[in-house]
This record gives C-alpha cells, structure tokens and sequence, in this order.
C-alpha cells in the first residue's frame, strides 16, 4: 500500500508538470462546468444578476459612447455653429469660399454651409432686407423652419419672413414686388440733374429697380428671420446688377464638440488672416454642458447598477457557500488546501461573469437600440470595443462581488461539519 | 440495479487486482499510528482522556463505544481533522500532534482514506468524477485508475450516474472507491453502515473484508456490533478512555458474515 501510494507521487511528478498541470487543469474545468450545469437553478439567479447588471452597463457604455454623436446631430437642429465673417466688412467673402471650406472640413461632419449675401430692399415702399443664399444649404442648417407653404424649387421663387407676410398681408402662392434702387443709373441721374443745373434731389429721384417673385413659403422661425426674404443669388443678380457675388456671412453647421469647433476655427484663421471664423459659443457651450451632464447621469446609474449586481451576486454567493458547507468540508477532508477550494469558487463567479457578460453584451445592445429609438429617434452605432469591456468588467465585478462569500470557505472545518449523525 | 451476488464476486476478483499485498503476522508489522497519552479537553469536558493506541500495518481495527464517549474525537485525530490538546501522534514515525492545519491537510491528502457514514459525494460530479476529485487534491487525475478503483467495488457500469442516481449502497461503495484510490496508509471509516440495509451492509463489509485481506490497515468507527465484529481487533472507549482492547475469534467474524450472507442469499 505504502510502495503504491508513493509510486503513484512519484509518477505523478515524473509525468511531468505539464501533462500533470493539463489533467488538473481539464478537471478543474470539468468540476467548474458541472458544478454551474449541473445546479441550475442557484447558479440561474445568480447568473441572472451578473446578466441583469451587465445588461444594464452594456446599454449605458453604448449610449455613453454614442451620446455625443446623437447629441451633435440634436443640437445640429438649432442651427450653424460656426459663423464665418470677413475681416474687413467692405471686403466680402470670395465667392469660391464654401468650397474650400468643405475641403478644409472633414466631409463627413459637414451639415451645411450656406453663404449669404444682404441686400436692403424695397416692398410696398417699406424697407426690408433679402439674405441672398444657396437655399437648400440654409435648410440644411436650419431644419427647425417652419415654413408655411413650400420651399423654393424654382428661379422666381422666395421665401418670406412671417412678420413681413403679416406686415404686407401675404401668403404663399402670392406674388411680391420687390424694388432695389439703382446706385449705377441713379448716380447717373444725379450727374446729369447737376449738369443741367438742378438743385440735386437725388434721393427722391433714386431709380428704383423692381423684380416681380412668387411667394413659395412662409418662413416661421420666432427670429431675425421673420423679417427676411430669402432668395437664390440668381434671384438677387436679378434685382441688383451690381452684385459682384461675393458674401456678406458664411454659416456652417459642423458635427462636433466645442473644442473641434473651436480648432476648426482655428485653423480656418491661420491658412486665411481675412477670414474671421467665429464658433457660435451659445450653441456649441450649451451642446457642451448637455453632454456632461448626461454622460455623468450615465455614469451615476451604471455605478448604482455595479452595486447593486455586486450585492446581488454577493448575496447569493453567500448563499451558495452555505449551502455547499458539507461539500467544502468533504473537499477539505480529501486534502484540498483552503486556496483550492477559494481558486474553485472564484472560478466559477469568473465564469458566471463571463457568461453573464456575454448576455449582457447581447441584451445591453437592445436595450441602448430601444432607449436610442425612444429618446433620440435614431438607430444606436454598435461599438465592438464594449464586448471585451463588458466582459472583463462583469467578471471583474463577479469576481469581486465572490470575494467575500468565498472567503468564508476558509472557516469551514471539516470535522465539524462532517461528524456522523 | 446489478445482481448483488455478481457485485460481490466482481468486487473480489478486482480488489484483490487494484490491491496487491501480501501482509504478515500483524504482530511482525511496523505500527502505522501510535497514539502516545492522548487527550482532548473543551474547557471542563475531557473528550479523550490519556488514550494510548498503536495500530499496525494491515491492521482493522474497530472503535466502538456509547455516544459521548469519544469516538468522533479520536477518529477526528487520527484523520488529521483535529490536534490531541495533550499527548503525540505519530504517524509513520512523524509526530503530527503539533502540526498546522496546512501541515494536517497534507497529510489527510497523502495518508488518510475516509469513507462517511452519509457517504458525502459531490452531487454535482458522477460518480468517477468523485473519484477523481480524491485524486486531484493528491496529485493528478486519472481516469482509467478511477474506473479500477470503481470496478474493485462493482461500480464499473455506474461510473457515469450522478450521486442522486444511486442506491445508498452504490453511493457507500463509491466513497470506499474515492477513499482507496490514493492508496491511503489508513482507510478511516465513520459508521461505514450506518445508512444501509442488511443487503449492502453485507456487500460494504465484504469490500472491507477484502481490502484488509489485499493489506489495507482499516479503522472502523461504530455503534453496531455486528460491524465491529468483523475487524481483527475491537477497541471500547467509554468517557474518552480506552476500557477494552480485544482481539476477535476469526471464526466468530466468519459466523456472523455467514449469518448475514445466508439471510440475504449472497453465497459464501
């Protein structure tokens, strides 16, 4: 008995460690697996908790990740964030401007730009002004218009402001006068009125050029826009001769945070000194502090969530543990050290963290899909960095929230608990 | 469930090949455990008190005695699961009175077999995954080696059940196999038969009979009588001191197995 029991050591360590660490290896597996297969039901709850939690932390990781890139898109609904002016007023903006600015700025994050050109005008003898645009950027820049009526498709057509429509008692499909005075012809009628010796009224004999247009919409906005007309540059080249095509402002409206608003900015500047860009701060600040604001919610409830899975997971592994006294006495009588039996505990919350993680990984996509859908009406952009993230994170928590239970296995004394009845 | 009759030949063919010795006269053999003036007090109670016991190579001994009188105590002692408050210990030459509770796991590892009175299998492993799991606290899992040491006991077809499958006897038979598969130096039984009926106490009892022929040294603890009368030598503790210890008449051992075989209708 002796001779066998020492041969058997002995070839145990002749084996090798490594055929030796691969058998004890493939049975520690084998006991982890059976010991969660095997008993459904309590490692069920438990594995719901790890699942439940992960679920929860999966979803908010992937709507923390994708919160900026749905905010960007909320907050491009307000409006241009970048307005770009010209140094010097009487310059202007070049006409090919737009299009540089769109090869300086990353396509992808571009929503509009839409230059504008200003022009004072004459309708009903009252004085208005025209923003001379490229109408479906300005669109693009302003989805929140609400336009009564449609918006222009065609040479001749305008948009007009609600309080102008009011003022002159106009609706869509109506017809506008809009008069310009000629500088070019009326200076030319000054000269000659001084040559033929008359005393100069020039500003009564200004040449006042009208352009007849059709109302195609109504433009509601609650803001300086109301008291506008909005009209294509073909349509203003119509009304003042003199227009040379260069732009008065340029609005852009660029996906992104304040500080890539602010370098854009920046580096519009430095390639251009006459350029004077200027981030519109109420609107990228405000997208800012929304941002963080909700990015700390986020992480306020995905903390809670880890503390509670944790008290979840700790609760019944406590449970566990007592439950499973007579089986760690039973190992320990067998000769299995208090680090084996704490390394088989710590195995299996590992593997009740990663295959809750792994459900979590799964069901926290619906979950941040459905919360995306309802809040942003928008579909969720799946992240895969979050499922290895996920999973080191829900068998990081299993593992810790095993701590405590598993450190009771060490109390158990097998001669207490193994005594005969 | 396997003919018993069948159970019992296949254990004894098996046994006597998963383990080969060839005792002598005990009295010849090198004393596995001596227990030098051993006590155990809790406060005022003297659990054990000055007990002194040398057992022997291939020995099976028979600890019986009223309840309270300190069974569970020395049993406990002499599986490495509790420390003598006073006196030594010596198994195999090496005094274990004093050691560590590491210490003592190793070796309840390398030197002890245990078999419980409730069996104590791990429910959710079957039943050559409870053997295996004997050897893997010991040194290395071996499948084959634990399909042996189930065929020695007539489990060789239920190695694959779960313990929830078996009888009470087959789960009794499969912790003798999970206690002999290291080849332990003492087999240390707590009420073997406790938990049994007459058919599989006599099945259990033959395992034991021919484990301690194959030369295994078996400490039996127990209250039946009938159990204690199949071991070589039957020691009575009585308020943690040892007030009888007698060698058995081997063919009284024989009458009272012959007696039992005969009312269960397994052939001698």
């Amino acid at each position: 008995m002796r001779d066998q029991a020492e041969l058997k050591q002995k070839s145990a360590r002749v084996g090798g460690q490594h055929g030796r660490g691969r058998h004890r290896l493939s049975m520690y597996l084998k006991m982890l697996s059976a010991s969660l297969l095997r008993r459904k039901s309590r490692m069920l709850v438990a594995l719901l908790a790890v699942a439940v939690g992960s679920t929860i932390l999966s979803g908010l990781l992937t709507i923390y990740y994708d919160i900026p890139r749905q905010l960007e898109h909320e907050f491009r609904s307000y409006g241009a964030n970048l307005i770009i002016l010209p140094k010097d007023a009487s310059q202007g903006l070049d006409l090919d401007l737009p299009e540089k600015l769109a090869e300086t700025i990353e396509k992808s994050s571009v929503v509009g730009i839409a230059p504008y050109a200003y022009r004072n005008v004459r309708v009903n003898e009252l004085p208005y002004r025209v923003a001379a645009t490229k109408l479906e950027e300005a669109h693009k820049n302003s989805p929140y218009w609400l336009i009564k009526g449609e918006f222009p498709d065609a040479k001749g057509e305008v948009l007009i402001g609600n309080d102008l429509a009011r003022n002159i008692g106009l609706k869509a499909g109506d017809e506008i006068i809009i008069g310009r005075v000629d500088k070019k012809a009326s200076n030319k009628q000054s000269s000659d009125n001084k040559s033929a010796g008359s005393d100069g009224v020039a500003n009564i004999a200004d040449k006042l050029v009208e352009r007849s247009y059709r109302v195609s919409g109504v433009v509601v906005t609650g803001g300086a826009e109301d008291s506008l007309i909005f009209m294509d540059f073909d349509d203003l080249k119509r009304l003042d001769s003199e227009y040379d095509g260069r732009y008065n402002v340029i609005e852009c409206s660029i996906v992104g945070d304040a500080a890539s608003i602010e370098a854009i900015a920046n580096r519009l500047k430095s390639t251009d000194p006459s350029l004077n860009p200027r981030p519109a701060k109420r609107l990228t600040a405000s997208q800012d502090v929304v941002l963080d604001k909700l990015k700390s919610l986020i992480w306020l409830v995905t903390f809670i969530v880890l503390i509670l899975t944790m008290i979840s997971v700790s609760t019944t592994m406590m449970a566990v543990v007592t439950e499973r006294r007579k089986e760690i006495a039973l190992k320990k009588a067998l000769g299995a050290t208090n680090q084996s039996v704490v390394l088989e505990f710590l195995g299996e919350g590992l593997m009740l963290g990663l295959l809750g993680g792994a459900l979590g990984c799964v069901l926290g996509y619906f979950f941040a899909r459905r919360v995306s859908e309802e809040v942003f009406a928008r579909a969720i952009v799946f992240h895969p960095i979050l499922i290895p993230l996920t999973l080191i994170l829900a068998s990081a928590i299993t593992v810790l929230a095993c701590l405590h239970p598993v450190r009771k296995t060490i109390e158990v004394k097998p001669a207490l608990v193994l005594k005969g009845e | 469930m396997k003919d018993d009759k069948n159970i019992h030949n296949e254990a004894e063919i098996r046994s006597q090949d998963f383990l080969a010795f060839e005792p002598g006269p005990s009295e010849q053999r090198d004393a596995i455990l001596k227990l030098e003036d051993i006590s155990k007090i809790y406060g005022e109670l003297h659990a054990l008190d000055h007990v002194n016991l040398t057992v022997r190579e291939g020995e099976w001994i028979a600890i019986m005695g009223p309840s309270g009188s300190g069974k569970t105590t020395l049993m406990n002692i002499i599986a490495s699961m509790d420390s003598p408050s006073e006196g030594r210990v010596l198994l195999d030459g090496r005094d274990i009175s004093k050691e560590d509770a590491k210490a003592l796991t190793e070796i309840r590892r390398d030197k002890i077999g245990l078999v419980f009175q409730q069996f104590h299998l791990v429910n959710y492993l079957n039943c050559i995954e409870n053997v295996m799991l004997a050897q893997y606290y010991h040194s290395m899992p071996d499948e084959k080696e634990a399909m042996e040491a189930l065929e020695a006991v007539g489990l060789g077809d239920r190695a694959h059940h779960l313990p929830a499958q078996l009888s009470g006897g087959e789960q009794q038979r499969a912790c003798i196999a999970r206690a002999i598969i290291n080849h332990p130096r003492i087999l240390l039984a707590d009420e073997p038969t406790g938990n049994l009926d007459e058919k599989n106490e006599v099945i259990v009892m033959d395992i034991f009979r021919k484990l301690h022929a194959a030369g295994s040294t078996i400490i039996v603890v127990t209250h039946d009588p009938e159990v204690g009368f199949e071991a070589e030598r039957m020691i009575t503790l009585d308020h943690g001191r040892i007030v009888s210890d007698q060698k058995q008449e081997q063919q009284r051992v024989s009458d009272v197995l012959a007696a039992k075989r005969a009312e269960i209708g397994v052939e001698n």
